[in-house]
């Protein structure tokens, strides 16, 4: 197993933990909004109980995907603050001044947005999940959860500032990814960078619009 | 051409440091940057003041001694250039130009604007070579290198080993450096010997000094004079993989079989 911690010691290594912790996350946004996106169907009501019902009756697939997420997301939460301790020491003294060419504002801020995604990642839990943080929780009726959730303007508004954040985060992460596990290649990696920029603004777009849905009315 | 210049006074590693400012006056459009240092040097000496400390060598952007960090970025604005190539002409008339040091944990400042790389010599004396017995060399067509490989290595080559890609990164990393070092070896049919041992032992020796790691920002490409790609750093990954999954590591015994 010394090849096990070599690699976990290494820079190179972490980075590797990051970028396959952070797909696992990454596969979850995605297939969590595609399952979400059913409110706004028509008869989404009874569509999303369905298939909230359709998680609980498998509860080894539900409880299996629960359990890797959170194990990804410990050891991204890890890995991110053991290398930004790591980076701290290595940059001690700022410029005084300091013009960025390249690196996008995204990209300098992934350890705001990831701690920011975090809080969030627990305040929903509580929210829509096990409910204690819900005005009128019910376990069996994932819809009316929803409609009563969002239907307070700042549980939405807070919704709506962690999405812009999640955006922010995967349109760097979404490409980053793919460099740390070293695949970079002069032909594929700038529309990379374009469609994790692109995917990065569909998804919020996508997850903002279930709240914003509620409080204009349009899901009742 | 006029220019108020703010320098980043140093006395010595463990003293505190500040900008100082220094008006120029009838500077060369024609004139280098170091060039116009020199003369302001050569001022501060006959005021009885202590000149500037700065390096440069070949000042013709091969050595990679060079390196300051001009108005916040390391080498100034001109993209795919050294400090000693830049020239007066690519500032403004009466612009302030503020000269810092490459500032990296890794990079101490040993004075003013003069910094200690020596962590990038241990980063090369652990891997950064091919062993190859001495004498009279080989038939040159002896080992066929194709074009398109000899190209690639190149690009990797032309590394500098400035400093400038830890000097501009938010995370003080050398990857860029490491990478391109471990790539043009690699990349030749002579480096494959040693490949993926060099890759393990450079990386090594990068984490032992305590460089950052990447966060791929792309920060150090675009400052690079040389114009190094990612792709190295990409690269550098694979080797790195490679050699932690896939070499059979050493026994410590020696020999044997
Ligand atoms: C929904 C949750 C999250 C998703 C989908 C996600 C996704 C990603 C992805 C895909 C990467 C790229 C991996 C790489 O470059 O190697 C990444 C990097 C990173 N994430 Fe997350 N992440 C999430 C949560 C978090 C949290 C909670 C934190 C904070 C503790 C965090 C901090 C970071 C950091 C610091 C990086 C590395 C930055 C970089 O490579 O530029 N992430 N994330
Ligand atoms: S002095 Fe040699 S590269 Fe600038």
């Amino acid at each position: 197993m010394t090849w096990l911690r070599s690699l976990w010691q290494s820079t190179i290594g972490k980075k590797v933990v990051m970028a396959v912790t952070g797909l696992i996350l990454f596969g979850f946004v995605i297939g969590h909004l595609l399952g979400n996106m059913q409110v706004l169907l028509p008869d989404g009501a009874r569509r999303i109980n369905h298939y909230s019902r359709f998680l609980h009756e498998n509860a080894g697939l539900l409880w299996g995907a629960r359990a890797t997420l959170l194990i990804a997301l410990i050891l991204h939460l890890i890995t991110s603050l053991q290398l930004t301790l790591r980076n701290r020491k290595a940059r001690p003294e700022p410029y005084r001044v300091k013009r960025w060419r390249e690196a996008s504002y995204a990209s300098r801020t992934m350890m705001l947005s990831g701690p920011i995604i975090f809080f969030y990642i627990v305040y929903h839990l509580a929210h829509l999940t096990t409910g204690q943080a819900h005005p009128d929780f019910n376990p069996d009726d994932v819809y009316r959860n929803l409609v009563i959730g969002f239907g307070v303007w700042w549980a939405s508004g807070a919704y709506i500032v962690a999405q812009i954040l999640i955006a922010m985060h995967i349109s760097h992460g979404a490409w980053s990814m793919f460099q740390s596990v070293g695949l970079n290649h002069p032909l594929y990696t700038p529309p990379l960078k374009m469609l994790a920029r692109v995917l990065a603004i569909g998804i919020a777009a996508g997850y903002i619009s279930i709240p914003v849905a509620v409080m204009t009315g349009l899901v009742t | 051409m006029n220019f108020t210049l703010r320098i980043w006074r140093q006395k010595g590693p463990a003293s505190p440091g500040d900008l100082v400012t220094y008006p120029m006056k009838d500077v060369s459009p024609d004139m280098s940057l170091l060039e116009m240092l020199d003369g302001l040097n050569e001022r501060l000496i006959a005021e009885g003041q202590e000149p500037i400390a700065f390096e440069s060598d070949c000042r013709e952007g091969i050595c990679g001694v060079c390196g300051l960090t001009i108005n916040g970025i390391p080498h100034g604005r001109r993209r795919s250039t050294t400090t000693c190539q830049l020239h007066m002409r690519m500032f403004e008339d009466g612009e302030e130009i503020t000269i810092e040091p490459f500032r990296a944990g890794c990079f101490p400042v040993v004075k003013d604007l003069v910094v200690d790389r020596r962590a990038f010599d241990r980063i090369i004396a652990s891997g950064g070579f091919i062993s190859a017995s001495t004498g009279s060399a080989p038939e040159a067509n002896s080992l066929p290198v194709s074009k398109k490989m000899s190209d690639r290595a190149m690009d990797a080559a032309q590394c500098i080993g400035c400093g400038a890609c830890v000097a501009s990164c938010p995370n003080g990393s050398a990857m860029l450096f490491v990478g391109a070092k471990i790539s043009h070896l690699g990349l030749l049919p002579q480096g494959q010997p040693e490949r993926y041992d060099r890759a393990r032992k450079m990386v090594a020796q990068m984490d032992r000094e305590g460089f950052g790691a990447c966060t791929n920002t792309g920060e150090c490409e675009a400052v690079c004079p040389k114009d190094i790609s990612l792709e190295f750093i990409a690269r550098m990954f694979r080797d790195y993989l490679r050699s932690v999954f896939v070499e059979r590591p050493e026994s410590g015994a020696g020999g044997g079989p």
